[in-house]
């Protein structure tokens, strides 16, 4: 079995080599190569995952050496993975629901003359992170982390001539960069510590460090895991990143990319069990990014912009449990898989909705959308339910215990994570609830398509009638099947998950787990959290499902227009770091040229200036050199009488 | 007769030469006065082989006279050369090769 | 007598110059198949140059040693250990491709009626074969004399190239392209003849110091040098070593360019050829970098070490300097240039770091940097003369009529800013590793140096490739078929070496080790040695 989990890999990335060179003869079947082989990914990780649900627990990790990578000295990088529980997790999320987002995009995609290469790079996409989640070393887990970073370049800037998604693409590839960053310096100081960045070894010996090793090593890990899912300081790039299609969103936020520092975080458990001021400073990075991205998801008019908003919230929520510990990785993983199956679901309902509207992204232009569109009015709708927490759906299962946790840390701070986690879910009930409001209820509010030709916005693989009114239609079958077993999962995930504690039973051989002491009892967070989310739910039905909606927003409260611009942080980024930025490479371009070449040009200007005076004497008369030769031998021999006498 | 005075005749006629291609301008003049300082420089080494008693200055006196033949071939060839070109045979005619 | 392989490596393309110039003007094409033929010859014989080298076997194999000028002790000894046998390799892979690339720089312009013994493409072809040949010589030669008049000599073709064969793109006006052009060839020369001159002064300080000590016999001979040190008879006082050295290292950091010696290079690659740039970035600048890991290491240990924190320091400069002014560019290839002086940093930063990792990821950065510059340079190249510009501001929306070629230029540009699975990376990664453990300050500030790079390559490629089709492009050609035998290969190798850079490490690794035994240094021992399992594992093997 230990040779499959190289074949996990090499299927997706054999069918992106296979697309990418072919060229365009593949284009009538290049869809279905790369469906096929992610579905084949899909089966071989079933597989192995039954195989390893008939053993006993302590015996279900994987090992498979490939090869030896880089070896230098005590420096030795191999390629070899390991397959545990943990991996076992991610590896049917990614390829399962990834395989759903495939078999979506065939549909989705039906109208783009690139479609072959859409495709060639979801199957990168699918082999990177499996990378990311497989390597049994750090620096192996780089690759595929760089590599995600690489294929959601490629897929948010799919539609290069659009500017806006040539730069969002940039945008998301630098700012994860340096997230990178952190996690490279992370690899060296590792390297330097353990002699050796391999998971084994390091976590064995990952208490034998010092403390403030060991806290360095979990702030660099939190600064790549703040790069990778989009949590604060590093969030700015998730919003623009919408400007991929919307496929892509799905990937990027249910199965992939956004939950690789989650993974980082829980991976890397043991070192920050042994570090508990790296292990707060998740849990803050966490608190912050939740109450961000539930702001920022308020006030966003653009359907996708207020679900990356939501991704923001819910991937902090992960963080914060992944933050308190041994009680919280495996709620963190948890929370993991049912957002990656509701989020898949509302993303691919949002896109439907965009497929039947024209394109349009603005929720107040939508509105009544639920006589039109019914099946993807139910499964958004049920995605909706399961995100908001409602009980009995797959979200309650897993945010209810993060609260929980949340408040069983402890002490003041327990107090404090656990009310943020709280006031979140209300939030989080709020902004959903008026999401779902202003698509598919109230009055029908639709405009006109834009001219593609003036918008440039607009993606190019849906036709668009220019100037008609919107027909909403149903998407084709191979949209909406995906949609409904996403749904299903959005249902049903938690639920069976919280079976007997299952996920709990399966998680724990790798991640470890303890029972807090909260200082609340279950069914009072379980209170609680109920009523937020029905007073939160109220507020947005108030607001948005009893009066008209305005077409165009209002102008609004200074706080919405701060959250509209995402808290005003790429206004901070755009005046700081990019002005800044610029003024300083082009005053080390004019310095370059003045003083660094100027000092050499200078001499060689002085040498000229002097050469220039001397070729005076050089003119031309055969007498004046006559004069100086004579001149010259009568020092010559002048200085030879004198050292004789001398 | 002291050997010593045909070194200083020598000096005078090397220095006659020397004035001469200093301050005349005449090509031909000055042509005549390298070879005055050539010939003052044979008469010096003429000398200094009668005093030293061998040969070595006589021969070297033989080379400076083959090379003085050959410079006369050239040199005389230029001003030719030169003369017919310019319609002048004064060396501050010849003042382009400079910076 | 063995069979003399390695003079017959560095004759074949010198044999191969003189072919090629002797070609009549009327021959061009078969001018260009002839250097091309040597040029590929030279490739095998560098190939087995390779095959028959023994990793871990004596220091220098291959040995050939004859007396040249017996007064001065100067000697014609040519050896090669696993450095100098790869980076043989890396120049003989990668002109081929510059002269495919150079297909047709040097072809006669339509309207030109040429003279009838006017023969640019000769000369061209000639020249890079003659550049080639000196460089793979001077990596070979293990005499310091000798190795200094191939240093020196390789200005020469160099200088031609540059200010003979312009790239036709200025946006300026002929002359004025002419101008810029030996302005450009003149600083080349002017840098590098100010370096070697000092070295020769120190090369003569060496042969004075051993001829001073060893009673009278002076040498030249690096092997001799190294034997009488270790055997005691040589002992270098504490200040001429310090001078010598750094009179060898100024030399070398012309060539390499260290920052602040770095101004010549954007000049020269800016107003060259693409290939022509490749040629001197990525092969002869080498033997810069190359020269500092040989000779100043070798020959100058403690001085090594002396000069050490002054140097990091500088590369580290250089790295962050070099970025920054490549965001600011507002020309591709200075851009490149740029970009070159950074990865220049890094490999500096790698020799001096003195790990073998650092070392070792030096070694590899070389080969790597030659084949990623020489992919993103000669692509950029084709890009720029079908538009006629080198002005990132004349492009934009190339991806929409030339799909290959935009994505062969991102390739290259991902390489540049060394993501991991391609080569870059792994020499990158260890670099910085061999730094940060030695000097933690240093590696954290370089490590700054990635996000930079993805902010020049993302820059770059936004401009010129993504966005609307700009006026200008709309009519712009895919890769030919002769492009695409240059850039596809090259990928090839980014890739290969990206994932199994196993066989070049095994070359380099024993070479290295030797090196640092010369510096007296060993790599800084883990705090806590976990690494038992991998050991167990090894020998279990």
């Amino acid at each position: 079995m230990d040779h499959l989990i190289g074949a996990l890999i090499g299927a997706p990335l054999l069918g992106a080599g296979i697309l990418l060179v072919g060229g365009r003869r593949l284009d009538r079947v290049g869809h279905w190569i790369g469906c096929l082989l992610a579905a084949v990914s899909f089966g071989i990780g079933a597989a192995l995952f039954a195989d390893m649900l008939g053993k006993p627990t302590d015996q279900r990790t994987l090992t498979s050496h490939l090869y030896s990578w880089v070896p230098v000295g005590g420096f030795r990088a191999d390629v070899a993975f390991q397959l545990d529980q943990l991996s076992m997790t991610f590896v049917l999320l990614i390829t399962g629901v990834g395989t759903l987002i495939h078999i979506y995009s065939i549909g989705y995609m039906a109208h783009d003359e690139n479609r072959r290469r859409f495709f060639g790079y979801l199957n990168l996409f699918l082999a990177a992170m499996l990378l990311l989640v497989l390597a049994d070393n750090y620096l192996l887990l780089y690759v595929g982390w760089e590599g995600v970073g690489l294929a959601s370049y490629l897929l948010i800037g799919f539609w290069q001539h659009k500017p806006s998604a040539a730069t969002a693409a940039k945008k998301a590839f630098i700012v994860n960069r340096v997230g990178d960053m952190g996690l490279s310096i992370a690899i060296m100081v590792l390297f330097t510590t353990y002699g050796t960045f391999s998971f084994g070894p390091v976590f064995a010996h990952a208490t034998g460090a010092s403390q403030a090793k060991l806290t360095v090593i979990g702030l660099l890990l939190l600064l790549g895991a703040c790069g990778k899912s989009a949590q604060v300081p590093l969030q700015s790039w998730l919003g623009d990143a919408m400007e991929g299609p919307t496929p892509v969103s799905a990937l990027i936020h249910a199965a992939t990319m956004v939950t690789a520092g989650v993974y980082l975080v829980t991976r890397s458990g043991a070192i920050f069990n042994a570090a508990p001021t790296a292990q707060l400073a998740v849990c803050v990075v966490g608190a912050v990014t939740l109450m961000f991205g539930a702001i920022v998801g308020c006030a966003k008019d653009d359907i996708k912009k207020a679900l990356a908003g939501s991704t923001m919230s819910q991937i902090g929520y992960m963080m914060l449990a992944a933050g308190l510990g041994p009680i919280g990785y495996v709620f963190a993983i948890m929370h993991l898989v049912t957002h990656g199956f509701f989020k898949a679901g509302l993303f691919l309902g949002a896109g439907s909705v965009m497929h039947g509207m024209n394109d349009e992204v603005d929720m107040r232009k939508y509105g009544g959308l639920r006589r039109y569109m019914p099946i993807t009015y139910v499964t958004f709708g049920l995605g909706y339910l399961a995100i908001i927490g409602f009980p009995g759906l797959s979200g309650y299962w897993s945010k209810d215990k993060i609260i929980e946790a949340a408040f069983a840390k402890g002490g003041t701070e327990g107090w404090i994570l656990g009310g943020v986690a709280l006031l979140g879910a209300g939030i989080t009930a709020y902004y959903m609830t008026r999401v779902m409001v202003l698509t598919f209820f109230g009055e029908e509010r639709w405009e006109p398509a834009p001219d593609p030709d003036k918008t440039p916005g607009v993606e190019p693989g849906i036709e668009v009638h220019p100037g008609e009114l919107p027909h909403p239609h149903e998407s084709p079958r191979s949209m909406t099947i995906p949609m409904v077993i996403l749904a299903f999962g959005s249902v049903f995930a938690g639920g069976l998950f919280s079976i007997n504690s299952a996920f709990l039973k399966w998680l724990e051989p790798v991640t470890g787990h303890s029972e807090g002491h909260s200082p609340v009892s279950t069914w009072e967070v379980t209170a609680a959290t109920l009523v937020v989310l029905v007073v939160g739910g109220a507020l947005a039905w108030a607001q948005y499902g009893r009066r008209p909606v305005p077409v165009t927003a209002p102008r609004g409260s200074l706080v919405t227009r701060a959250a509209r611009r995402d808290l005003l942080q790429d206004d901070f980024n755009h005046i700081v770091l990019v002005r800044g930025g610029e003024h300083l490479t082009r005053s080390l371009v004019y310095l370059d040229h003045s003083l660094v070449d100027g000092a050499v040009n200078g001499t060689a200007a002085s040498v000229g200036g002097l050469s220039a005076r001397l070729r005076q004497v050089q003119n031309g008369y055969v007498r004046s050199y006559a004069v100086s030769m004579l001149g010259g031998t009568a020092v010559l021999v002048a200085a030879t009488l004198l050292m004789r006498a001398v | 007769m002291n050997p010593i005075n045909y070194l200083y005749l020598s000096a005078l006629l090397f220095t006659i030469g020397g004035a001469g291609v200093l301050v005349r301008r005449n090509a031909i003049i000055v042509f005549m006065c390298v070879e005055l300082m050539l010939n003052a420089c044979n008469l010096a080494f003429v000398t200094f082989a009668r005093l030293h008693g061998n040969l070595d200055g006589q021969i070297i006196a033989f080379f400076t006279m083959v090379v003085a033949a050959a410079e006369v071939v050239v040199g005389l060839a230029i001003i030719v050369t030169f003369f017919r070109s310019r319609h002048s045979a004064s060396v501050d005619d010849a003042s382009l090769m400079k910076l | 007598m063995a069979f003399p392989l390695l003079t017959v490596t560095a004759a074949v393309p010198a044999v191969g110059a003189i072919a090629t110039a002797a070609v009549p003007a009327g021959r061009r094409t078969a001018a260009k198949w002839l250097a091309l033929g040597f040029s590929l010859a030279t490739l095998v014989l560098a190939a087995v140059d390779v095959a028959r080298f023994t990793p871990g076997g004596a220091r220098y194999q291959l040995t050939e040693s004859h007396a040249w000028i017996r007064d001065f002790g100067v000697r014609y000894e040519l050896g090669v250990d696993g450095i100098a046998v790869v980076l043989v390799l890396l120049a003989a892979v990668l002109v081929p491709f510059v002269m495919l690339a150079g297909w047709h720089d040097a072809d006669v312009l339509d309207g030109h009626t040429p003279n009838r013994n006017w023969r640019p493409t000769q000369g061209f072809f000639a020249l890079i074969l003659l550049v080639e040949a000196m460089v793979v010589i001077s990596f070979e030669s293990t005499d310091v004399f000798l190795f200094y008049i191939f240093f020196e000599a390789m200005l020469i073709p160099m200088y031609f190239l540059i200010g003979g064969f312009g790239d036709r793109a200025g946006p300026k006006s002929e002359d004025e392209q002419a101008r810029q052009r030996s302005y450009a060839a003149v600083k080349f020369l002017l840098y590098n003849l100010v370096g070697g001159l000092i070295m020769l002064a120190a090369v003569i300080g060496l042969y004075v110091v051993t001829a001073h000590q060893l009673g009278g016999h002076g040498t030249f001979s690096l092997p001799q040098i190294l034997q009488a040190r270790a055997s005691g008879q040589l002992h270098l006082s504490t200040a001429a070593e310090r001078w010598i050295f750094l009179g060898f290292f100024f030399a070398f950091a012309v060539k390499a360019p260290l920052w602040p010696l770095h101004t010549w290079l954007p000049n020269a690659m800016g107003e060259s050829t693409a290939p022509v740039a490749v040629l001197l970035t990525a092969v002869v600048d080498k033997v810069g970098t190359f020269a500092m890991l040989r000779y100043c290491l070798q020959l100058f240990p403690e001085a090594s070490k002396w000069a050490t924190p002054v140097i990091l320091v500088l590369s580290v400069v250089g790295i962050i300097y070099g970025a920054l002014l490549a965001v600011g560019q507002r020309d591709i290839k200075r851009l490149i240039a740029y970009a070159s002086i950074s990865h220049f940093g890094f490999i500096i930063l790698g020799i001096f770091a003195m790990t073998s990792q650092g070392q070792s990821g030096a070694t590899l950065y070389m080969v790597n940097h030659g084949i990623s510059t020489a992919a993103l340079l000669l692509v950029a190249g084709f890009l720029i003369t079908r538009r006629g510009s080198r002005l990132i501001a004349d492009f934009g929306g190339v991806q929409k009529v030339a799909p290959l070629l935009a994505g062969t230029f991102m390739v290259g540009g991902l390489a540049t800013l060394s993501l991991p699975g391609l080569a870059p990376f792994v020499s990158e990664f260890l670099v910085l590793v061999g730094t940060f453990s030695r000097y933690p300050v240093a590696g954290v500030i370089a490590t700054l140096g990635i996000v930079l790079a993805a902010l020049y390559v993302l820059v770059l490629y936004q401009r010129t490739m993504t966005g609307p089709v700009k006026a200008g492009i709309e009519g712009m050609k895919d890769l030919k078929v002769r492009e695409l035998v240059v850039a596809a290969p090259l990928i090839a190798l980014l890739l290969f070496l990206g994932f199994y850079p196993k066989p070049v490490t095994d070359l380099i690794n024993p070479a290295v080790k030797d090196t640092l035994s010369d510096v007296h240094r060993t790599d800084p021992a883990p705090q806590i040695n976990a690494s038992f399992n991998a050991a167990a594992k090894e020998t279990a093997k």
